[in-house]
C-alpha cells in the first residue's frame, strides 16, 4: 500500500481532526481575544480543563492501542503517564532555580529539607528542555521494551498480563514513595514557576500548553490510525484475534506486540508530560493502579478499538467526574462503578459502538 | 586452669558448695531476728518512726533501720514514701504523714496506723530530706524485703530490677535471697542477678565462677554487663595477672556464645514474622485462588468482599460489647454468610454473563469493588473502624528473654490452616467438591454428565467469596477496618495466585509462605517498602519465566484460561 493511500482518512477520522483543530485554534481565540464579560469568553480555567480531559483523551488512545488493537490490558500504563509527568516536572523543579522557599541555587527544595548535599546522578541534565523532553520519550519507552521483551517473549498472556502490569505501577508507586528516590517523596514535584521562561500562570503560556497538547493529540490519533490501517496493523489485529493462528503463520508475535507496546508507553508519557504543566503537580498517586484501570474504563465506556471511542470515553468520563464530583461528591464512585459494570454488561462496544451501528 | 588457686575454688561446684555454706550461716542468723523482733512489734514502728523526725541523718537511718525490722505490713509502703521524698512530718503534732498519688489526686495516710486522712487535716507538712547514703541503704533495705515477699511475682521483679542496679553491695543480699528461694523461675532470675553482680567484684575467680553462670544467658543486661567487664579490663596485658586475662577471655566467650544464641532466636522470630505475614497472604489469597483459579473469573471485588468480613467483625462487636471475648467465633460463621451472599449476588447479577470474557469479569467486578467501597462509606463512614481484639487474643507467649510471640498472630497462622484445610477437604473429599473441580476442568462434559454447570457456579463464587469473608475477619485484628482495607491487599492477593500457579490451592499456599517470609527476611536489609518492591519485581520476572507460576495446571484444562 503507497504510502499516501495509508495515511488517508475515514470520514469519522476526519470529523474528528477538523473537530480538534477548530478546538484548537477556537478556544485560545476565544480566551484571548474576547473580554471577559463577552459571552462566549471561554475562561483560562476552562480552557486548563479542557487541556487536561486532553490529557487524558491521549492516554486513552495510548491504552486503545495495545487493548483495543493488540488485545494486551495493560492496568500499568498510568506508570507511563507518570514517567513522563516526572521527567517534565524534573525539568520544571530545575527552573525554579533559587526561587524557592530556601533559596539553594543547585538543589531542590525537598532535596535541602532531605539534608542532601548534591544532586543524584539521575537528575543531571534536566536544566535542559531538549534533554528533558529526550527523557519522556526515552525513559518510558526503555522501561516497556524491557517490560515487553521479556513478558512478550515469555508469552505472558491476558489476565496475567494484566496483573503484572498492575504489579509494576504498584512497585513504581510505592518506590516513588520513599524520600530516598529523590523524587519528592509523598508531595512530589511541585511548586512550577515557568517553562522555557514563560511564566506557567500567565494565560498565554496556558493557551499555548492548550494548543500543544490538542496538536499532540491530534498527532496521536492520526500517527495510530496510521499503524491500525497499515499492513503492520493488520497483523496486529490478527494476533488480538487469534495470537497461536498468526503465530503459526509465520509472524514473530512479540515484535509486533513489543512494538505496539513501545509506541503506546512513548503516547502515554507525552501525555503525561503535557499533563504535569497545567496541573502544577506530579506526585506518585499518578502511579496508582487505581488510576491506570480507570484509563481502561474510558476506552471501554467509549468504545475500545475505534481509538476516537476513547478520546469520547476519556472527555466524557472526565468530564461527567468533575460534575459528579462537584455536586455529590459522595455518588462519584456508585456512577464510576456502575458505569463499569453497565458499561461491559450492555455496551460491550462502548458508546461510539451505539452511534454507528450499521458499520463493521 | 594454669593458676593454683583457680583449680578448685573457681570451679563452679566448689563455689556453689562454699556458697551453700555462706548461705547456712545466714539463714541461722536471721532465722533469730523475728524472736526478739515479735517483741518490738507495734510499739516498735511507731518508736521507729519518730525517729524519722530527726534533723540527724545517722539517727534517721538508724530509724529506717527500725522501721524495717519492726516487721509491719506497711513498712514497704512507708520506705517507698520515704526513698520518693512523699513522707512529711506534720507540724502540730509530729506525725509522720505519707502522700501517694500526683497533682490534684494525692491522697495522704497516717504511716503508724495506715489510716487515710483528709486533706484538710494534712496542714502543715515538712517534708523528711534523706541524703545519698539513707538512699543507698532505703534501696537495699526495700530491695531485701521484696525478695522476701511471700508472692513471687513480687521477688522476681524485685531480682530483675537489681539485675539493673548492681553492685557489690547487692552481693549479700541476693546470696541470702538465693539460698531460700524455692520458685524455680525467681531461684533463676536471682541466679543471673548473683552473677551479675559478682561480676562487679574485684575478685577474679568470683568473676570467672560468674562469667562461667552468665554464658548460657539472654537476658539483656547480661550482654551489657559482660561488655562493660570486658572494657574495664582493656590495657597492656604484660601487666595483668594471669586471672584478669583469664576473666576476659571467658567473657568474650561468653559474649560469643550469647550472641550465637540469640541470631539463632533472630532467626527463629522472623521466620514467625514471614509465617504469620504468609499466612495473612494465603488467607486471603484462598479465596481468590478459587474463583480466579477454579472459575477462571477474575473477582476483582475480592478486596471488598475481605473488607465486608472485617465490618461484620466489627457489627458483631457492636451487637455483643459485653461478650468481645465470644463474639469472633459469632463473627466468623456470620462473615463467611454475609460475604459468600455479596459474592452469589455478585455472581448472579453480572459474572454469569460475562463467562469467557476474563477481562470485561475484571473490569466489571472492578466496578462492584468501587460501589461496595462507596456504599461502606456511605452507611458507616469514611472513617476506621476500631475493632477491638478479644482479651484470649491480646498479649504475647514469652519463650525466653529473647523470643516471644503474639497470641494474635498466632492465632492468625492456626485459623489459616483450619480453613485451608477445610478447603482442600471441602474440594476433594466432598461430592460439591467433586462438581465444582469438574467444571473446573471441563464445563461442557460435566453438564453433560449431569452436573448444574449455573448452579456450581454460583456456589463456587459464593465459597471464594465467604473466604474472603473470613479472611476479614482475620484482617480486623491485624490493621484498620476502613473501607481502603480491601484494596491494600487485592495487590498482594493477586501475586500470590499467579505466583503459585492458577487452579491449585497447594500452590497458592508455598506462594503465600514463600512472599511472606522472603519479604520478612529482606525487610532488615531493605527497608519495609522496598522489601516489597523487590518482592514485586522477583514475581514480574519470575512470571516471565515460568508463565502460569509454580505449580502450572497440566493437561487440557492448562489452555482454557
Amino acid at each position: 500500500m503507497p504510502l499516501s493511500k495509508r495515511m488517508e482518512l475515514g470520514r469519522t477520522d476526519r470529523l474528528v481532526v477538523l473537530g480538534l483543530l477548530a478546538l484548537m485554534l477556537g478556544v485560545p481565540v476565544l480566551n484571548l481575544a474576547l473580554p471577559e464579560t463577552a459571552l462566549l469568553h471561554v475562561d483560562t480555567f476552562t480552557v486548563t480543563l479542557l487541556g487536561k480531559y486532553f490529557c487524558y483523551a491521549m492516554l486513552a488512545i495510548a491504552v486503545d492501542l495495545v487493548w483495543g488493537y493488540c488485545g494486551i490490558l495493560s492496568l500499568g500504563h498510568g506508570a507511563f503517564f507518570a514517567l513522563g509527568g516526572y521527567a517534565m516536572g524534573m525539568y520544571l523543579m530545575r527552573q525554579i532555580g533559587d526561587r524557592g522557599v530556601y533559596g539553594n541555587p543547585l538543589l531542590p527544595d525537598f532535596m535541602v529539607f532531605l539534608n542532601w548535599d548534591a544532586l543524584p546522578w539521575y537528575w543531571w541534565g534536566f536544566s535542559s528542555f531538549p534533554f528533558a523532553m529526550a527523557m519522556v520519550v526515552v525513559v518510558p519507552a526503555l522501561l516497556a521494551l524491557v517490560f515487553g521483551f521479556f513478558a512478550f517473549r515469555a508469552r505472558v498472556n491476558g489476565v496475567y498480563l494484566s496483573i503484572i502490569t498492575q504489579a509494576l505501577t504498584y512497585a513504581l508507586l510505592l518506590a516513588f514513595f520513599r524520600n530516598e528516590m529523590g523524587f519528592g517523596g509523598n508531595n512530589g514535584l511541585t511548586d512550577f514557576k515557568e517553562l522555557l521562561g514563560f511564566d506557567l500562570q500567565s494565560d498565554a503560556t496556558r493557551m499555548a500548553l492548550f494548543v500543544t497538547t490538542v496538536a499532540c493529540l491530534i498527532g496521536a490519533y492520526v500517527g495510530c490510525r496510521a499503524i491500525v490501517r497499515s499492513r503492520f496493523g493488520r497483523v496486529v489485529v490478527a494476533i488480538r484475534d487469534a495470537e497461536d493462528r498468526a503465530r503459526f503463520l509465520g509472524y514473530r508475535v512479540e515484535h509486533y506486540k513489543l512494538f505496539i507496546f513501545v509506541v503506546s508507553a512513548i503516547i502515554a508519557s507525552v501525555s503525561g508530560a503535557l499533563y504535569v504543566p497545567q496541573v502544577g503537580i506530579i506526585n506518585p498517586g499518578e502511579f496508582a493502579p487505581l488510576g491506570s484501570i480507570e484509563v481502561v474504563i474510558w476506552v471501554a465506556i467509549g468504545g475500545r478499538g475505534t481509538l476516537f471511542g476513547a478520546i469520547v470515553g476519556a472527555v466524557l468520563v472526565s468530564f461527567a467526574k468533575s460534575w459528579f464530583t462537584g455536586l455529590f461528591p459522595e455518588a462519584w464512585l456508585f456512577v464510576l462503578g456502575s458505569l463499569f459494570v453497565l458499561g461491559t454488561l450492555f455496551l460491550p462496544r462502548g458508546v461510539v459502538g451505539i452511534l454507528e451501528r450499521p458499520s463493521s | 586452669m594454669e593458676s593454683d588457686d583457680a583449680m578448685g575454688v573457681g570451679s563452679p561446684i566448689v563455689r556453689s558448695r562454699r556458697r551453700r555454706v555462706y548461705a547456712l550461716v545466714l539463714a541461722i542468723f536471721f532465722a533469730a531476728i523475728p524472736s526478739w523482733s515479735v517483741r518490738a512489734e507495734d510499739a516498735g514502728l511507731e518508736a521507729a518512726l519518730a525517729g524519722l523526725a530527726s534533723r540527724d541523718f545517722r539517727e534517721k537511718g538508724a530509724a529506717v533501720a527500725a522501721i524495717a525490722e519492726s516487721e509491719d505490713p506497711s513498712v514497704s509502703r512507708i520506705l517507698e514514701a520515704l526513698l520518693d521524698a512523699r513522707l512529711f512530718v506534720r507540724a502540730a503534732d509530729a506525725r509522720i504523714v505519707g502522700a501517694e498519688g500526683e497533682g490534684d489526686d494525692v491522697a495522704y495516710f497516717d504511716a503508724a496506723t495506715g489510716l487515710a486522712i483528709d486533706a484538710a487535716d494534712a496542714a502543715g507538712l515538712k517534708k523528711i530530706i534523706v541524703n545519698n547514703r539513707m538512699r543507698t541503704d532505703l534501696r537495699t533495705t526495700l530491695a531485701r524485703l521484696r525478695l522476701a515477699s511471700p508472692d513471687a511475682e513480687v521477688r522476681e521483679i524485685a531480682a530483675k530490677s537489681m539485675m539493673a542496679d548492681r553492685s557489690p553491695r547487692t552481693l549479700e543480699l541476693l546470696r541470702e535471697a538465693f539460698s531460700k528461694e524455692r520458685d524455680a523461675g525467681v531461684r533463676e532470675t536471682l541466679r543471673v542477678a548473683l552473677a551479675l553482680s559478682e561480676l562487679e567484684s574485684d575478685d577474679p575467680e568470683l568473676q570467672l565462677g560468674a562469667v562461667g553462670e552468665l554464658a548460657g544467658s539472654l537476658h539483656g543486661e547480661v550482654r551489657n554487663a559482660l561488655a562493660a567487664l570486658i572494657e574495664r579490663s582493656q590495657g597492656d596485658p604484660a601487666e595483668q595477672g594471669e586471672a584478669v586475662r583469664a576473666v576476659r577471655a571467658a567473657a568474650e566467650a561468653a559474649i560469643a556464645s550469647i550472641d550465637r544464641k540469640r541470631s539463632g532466636l533472630a532467626l527463629v522470630e522472623t521466620l514467625f514474622f514471614g509465617l504469620s505475614l504468609g499466612f495473612v497472604l494465603v488467607l486471603a489469597a484462598i479465596g481468590l485462588a478459587i474463583t480466579f483459579g477454579v472459575m477462571g473469573v477474575i473477582n476483582m471485588a475480592h478486596g471488598e468482599l475481605m473488607m465486608l468480613g472485617a465490618y461484620t467483625t466489627w457489627g458483631v462487636q457492636q451487637l455483643m460489647p459485653d461478650a468481645i471475648d465470644a463474639s469472633i467465633f459469632v463473627a466468623i460463621p456470620c462473615a463467611f454468610l454475609v460475604s459468600g451472599a455479596v459474592g452469589v449476588v455478585i455472581e448472579r447479577g453480572v459474572v454469569q454473563f460475562l463467562y469467557g470474557r476474563p477481562l470485561e469479569t475484571l473490569l466489571a467486578t472492578f466496578g462492584i469493588s468501587l460501589i461496595l467501597q462507596q456504599a461502606v462509606r456511605t452507611l458507616f463512614s469514611p472513617l476506621n473502624r476500631a475493632v477491638e481484639t478479644p482479651g484470649w487474643m491480646s498479649g504475647q507467649w514469652v519463650v525466653n528473654d529473647a523470643l516471644s510471640l503474639t497470641y494474635n498472630r498466632l492465632f492468625i497462622v492456626a485459623f489459616s490452616i483450619a480453613v485451608f484445610a477445610a478447603l482442600v477437604g471441602l474440594l476433594h473429599a466432598t461430592g460439591l467438591g467433586l462438581q465444582i473441580r469438574a467444571v473446573a476442568q471441563n464445563r461442557d462434559m460435566a453438564r453433560a454428565m449431569g452436573v448444574r454447570g449455573s448452579r456450581i457456579d454460583a456456589v463456587t463464587f459464593g465459597l471464594g467469596s465467604g473466604v474472603a469473608g473470613l479472611a476479614g475477619v482475620a484482617l480486623s485484628q491485624l490493621t484498620n477496618v476502613g473501607p481502603n482495607l480491601g484494596q491494600a491487599h487485592i495487590v498482594d492477593s493477586f501475586m500470590v495466585v499467579v505466583f503459585g500457579g492458577v487452579g491449585n490451592l497447594w500452590g497458592t499456599l508455598v506462594a503465600g509462605l514463600g512472599l511472606g517470609i522472603a519479604n520478612k527476611f529482606l525487610e532488615p536489609f531493605a527497608g519495609a517498602v522496598l522489601a516489597k518492591i523487590v518482592v514485586l519485581v522477583f514475581i514480574i520476572l519470575f512470571i516471565q519465566r515460568r508463565p502460569r507460576g509454580l505449580f502450572p495446571q497440566k493437561g487440557r484444562s492448562a489452555g482454557v484460561t
